[in-house]
């Protein structure tokens, strides 16, 4: 493989592009919930830490949805620069369906981000509240739209070929297809649980600094919560999405279990180092019929390997590894979040151990990893088509050459690691803005325009 | 499922809607990149309000670009690649800019003070550079993407004429959002950007039919040339009508202050029905049309149905958010 081979370049350049958008969208998603959440936890109670712990965190959201918005920019005009192949082919089936996401969602999201963002004093509350359901309505129906598009790619069906361009024949079958259901849910829990262990790592951290405010303790064990609630569910749906790409994907699975031969009683591995030439594993350790069992439910089940689909399978070491730091993280945040519900129920957040604030600090960005690691394996996954059966990757790159795309890339890194520290220093600096305990001074600048419907800066309860 | 109107009609209506929404970014963002660019005529205060007085709308502004660019993949697939990839570097020069650009907005308002001329510094530097890239991809769509030194030359000036374009729009959407003494600095940017924008406009009206025989016969045929008249005449008058305007003094509470932008979108607007007559019905200068580029009528039936019932609403709710955020800009608040 050379390193300057243009469709390699192309590759990366996607990569590099659609892992940096996906990191804010991950977070907006969920938080526009989250939101929306505070905002109605506040109508009801008029208990001014909910109000505070929304100002902060709207500001996070306001931020993440302009990361999140111009990087995916960036990817509406990759298609065309860099991948005209894609929309030649199979324009007539994803044509649509982005312009459904344009139509639908992005023009939602980004007129009443404006209100929701600046409104608060110039709308009725009512108003207010519902510009915030309609951003996390609009974030939420964006995912959607996508993910039917991603998984048709993965799981395509409905269509038909007429003179080597493919035609929509079912919208419903395009829509709802095999694997849709499962990798939406299993998406939009993700984003859920990024956003948890978000909120709780950042706030932990505020909390170790200075206790913080109400706002802080409040958003802390909400979100402890909510991470406790979710990832237990998340771990059945990811077996369930696991299961229905057995089905729909076997090869996908094979590499990812580094299974090499299709047999019964295949052991579930848990370390080895698979080795592409040779077509076997090294250092291996691992469950013996493990992997029959998760995946056929009995010990003797057959299992399909990697030799079914020699030359027309996903490389192995990617995958392999991929999922392992997706469920490492996944088992990680089961036992750090059940651990802190059970003891911030039994004594409260203030009775917290330092050392398990400092392990959500820890853990504050490990939902954008095992989202990162879970996309690479669905996605590399798919090689070497880019639409499964339909359409390689190679064949849907355009003619833009090797210089061209080198010196873009290196320019799309460069601008994207300057954001991303930017962003990170930015949401620490936020966390260290908001309301302290002892400190009843606003934590922004009070306007000199006429107070908001209700007054925002009562004493906490 | 079976197109509900006669297939031909598909490709033109797809046209209108990608026209509409590219002429709607031009002159929306269009304002939002020329006060970013005005930016550097001020500091602090009246900067933030500057800033301020596009905060709210930038973001949905932006969306029409989406739109406009997402109307041309999905309807014309063929020419959507054809037309990236003759652009490749402009493209990306633009797209890094604008990330500049909407980025900056956030950053400047929440990073540490000190580092917040920096953000400035990205935030005037992603407004040009996306104004110039815009204007050199304008110029090379018109030419057809010819690569010689003469064709590059007109390209880099048509860069700096939309940036001079969008320098007016967005000093006559300040004349509108602001008062006092910048509003009569933005008066003053208004004035000088004007000229600079009617010879770029009247440079690109010139060189077009000169560089195609085509054009030149659609613009210069009896009868077709008297009823085009109205067009340049019409573009004449309300230049050196708003000139006159611009250079008599503000009406007392702000009476009319709404009428340079008005106008500014009107010529915004003819010029483009100028170089869409000039080219209708080629996406690429005579070489493709919209019926070859089109995507299927299966396709384009579905996305219309669409495109029919939440285009309205779309209208509606970002005329809402103007409302909303009507009268004079104030520095922005989350409270």
């Amino acid at each position: 493989m050379d390193a300057f081979d243009p469709l390699i370049l192309a590759r990366i350049q996607f990569a590099a592009n659609i892992s940096f958008h996906i990191l804010f969208p991950t977070i907006t998603i969920a938080l526009g919930w989250a939101l929306l959440g505070f905002k109605l936890a506040y109508n009801r109670t008029k208990d001014g830490a909910w109000m505070d712990a929304y100002r902060l965190w709207v500001k996070v959201f306001a931020l993440s949805f302009a990361m999140g918005v111009v990087s995916g920019i960036t990817m509406s005009f990759q298609f065309g620069t860099n991948w005209p192949g894609y929309m030649e082919k199979v324009g007539n089936i994803a044509g649509p369906l982005l312009a459904y996401e344009v139509l639908t969602a992005f023009f939602l999201e980004a007129v009443f981000l404006g209100i929701m963002l600046f409104g608060f004093s110039r709308v009725p509350n009512w108003v207010h509240t519902t510009a915030t359901l309609l951003v996390a309505g609009g974030t939420t129906l964006s995912a959607f739209w996508i993910i039917v598009l991603n998984s048709w790619m993965q799981t395509p069906v409905g269509y038909e070929i007429r003179d080597g361009v493919v035609h929509a024949t079912d919208w419903w079958a395009i829509i709802f297809n095999p694997s849709m259901p499962y990798r939406l849910i299993h998406m939009l829990i993700a984003s859920a649980l990024t956003v948890a262990f978000l909120i709780a790592g950042m706030s932990a951290w505020r909390w170790l600094k200075d206790g913080g405010g109400e706002g802080v303790r409040r958003t802390l064990k909400a979100a402890v919560y909510a991470a406790a609630l979710l990832i237990p569910v998340q771990i059945f749906v990811g077996d369930l999405h696991g299961l229905n790409t057995l089905e729909h994907q076997p090869q996908k699975v094979a590499a990812m279990e580094a299974n090499w031969e299709t047999r019964s009683h295949v052991p579930l591995v848990l370390f080895a180092i698979p080795d592409e030439a040779a077509r076997t594993n090294h250092l291996e350790v691992a469950i013996p019929s493990g992997a029959s069992l998760i995946l056929k439910h009995e010990t003797a089940g057959v299992v399909p390997g990697l030799n079914d689909y020699e030359g027309d399978h996903p490389p192995v070491g990617p995958l392999f590894w991929g999922f392992r730091i997706m469920v490492g993280i996944g088992v990680a945040m089961l036992a750090l979040s059940w651990f802190a519900a059970w003891t911030i129920r039994r004594r409260g957040v203030d009775a917290m151990p330092r050392w398990l604030a400092h392990g959500l600090v820890a853990m504050t960005f490990s939902g954008w990893i095992a989202t990162l690691a879970g996309w690479y394996v669905t996605e590399i996954g798919r090689q070497p088509w880019l639409v499964t059966g339909v359409l390689k990757t190679a064949d849907a790159v355009g003619p833009v050459g090797s210089a061209m795309v080198a010196s873009s890339l290196t320019l799309y890194l460069i601008v994207y690691s300057v954001l991303l520290t930017a962003y990170i220093a930015v949401l620490y600096r936020l966390a260290r803005l908001g309301k302290a305990a002892a400190n009843d001074k606003p934590m922004f600048p009070v306007p000199t325009i006429a107070p908001g419907p209700a007054a925002p800066q009562e004493e906490p309860a | 499922m079976t197109p509900f109107i006669d297939p031909w009609w598909l490709p033109v209506i797809f046209a209108g809607l990608m026209g509409l929404s590219i002429l709607l970014y031009v002159i929306l963002d269009g304002y939002d990149l020329g006060v970013g660019m005005l930016t550097r005529l001020e500091k602090d205060e009246n900067r933030d309000l500057m800033v301020a007085s596009i905060g709210p709308f930038w973001d949905a502004n932006e969306t029409w670009l989406v739109l406009g660019i997402g109307l041309l993949l999905v309807a014309f697939p063929l020419a959507h690649g054809l037309i990236l990839t003759q652009l490749y570097l402009p493209v990306v020069l633009m797209l890094v800019a604008l990330i500049l650009r909407g980025v900056s907005f956030e950053f400047r308002a929440k990073a540490p003070p000190e580092h917040k001329p920096r953000w400035d510094h990205a935030f005037f530097a992603g407004s040009l550079l996306t104004a110039l890239c815009q204007g050199y991809m304008l110029g090379a769509y018109v030419l057809g993407f010819d690569q010689s030194f003469a064709a590059v030359l007109f390209c880099l000036l048509a860069a700096l004429g939309l940036v001079a374009g969008y320098a007016f729009v967005g000093a006559c959407w300040l004349i509108y959002k602001v008062e006092g003494e910048l509003q009569k600095r933005a008066v003053r940017w208004a004035e000088v950007s004007l000229w600079a924008t009617a010879l770029a406009m009247a440079t690109i009206s010139i060189a077009t039919p000169l560089l195609s025989e085509r054009i030149f016969d659609r613009w210069f045929r009896l009868p077709e040339i008297i009823a085009l008249l109205p067009i340049p005449i019409a573009a004449a008058t309300l230049f050196i009508g708003l000139a006159i305007f611009l250079r008599r003094p503000l009406r007392a509470k702000d009476e009319l202050s709404w009428v340079p932008l008005a106008t500014a979108g009107i010529l915004f607007a003819l010029g483009f029905v100028g170089i869409a007559y000039s080219f209708y019905p080629y996406l690429i200068a005579d070489r493709l049309d919209i019926w070859q580029a089109a995507a299927s009528p299966e396709a384009l039936s579905i996305i219309l149905i669409g495109a029919l019932f939440v285009l309205p609403v779309i209208l509606g709710y970002s005329i809402l958010s103007h409302w909303i955020f009507r009268g004079k800009a104030t520095h922005l608040s989350y409270e």
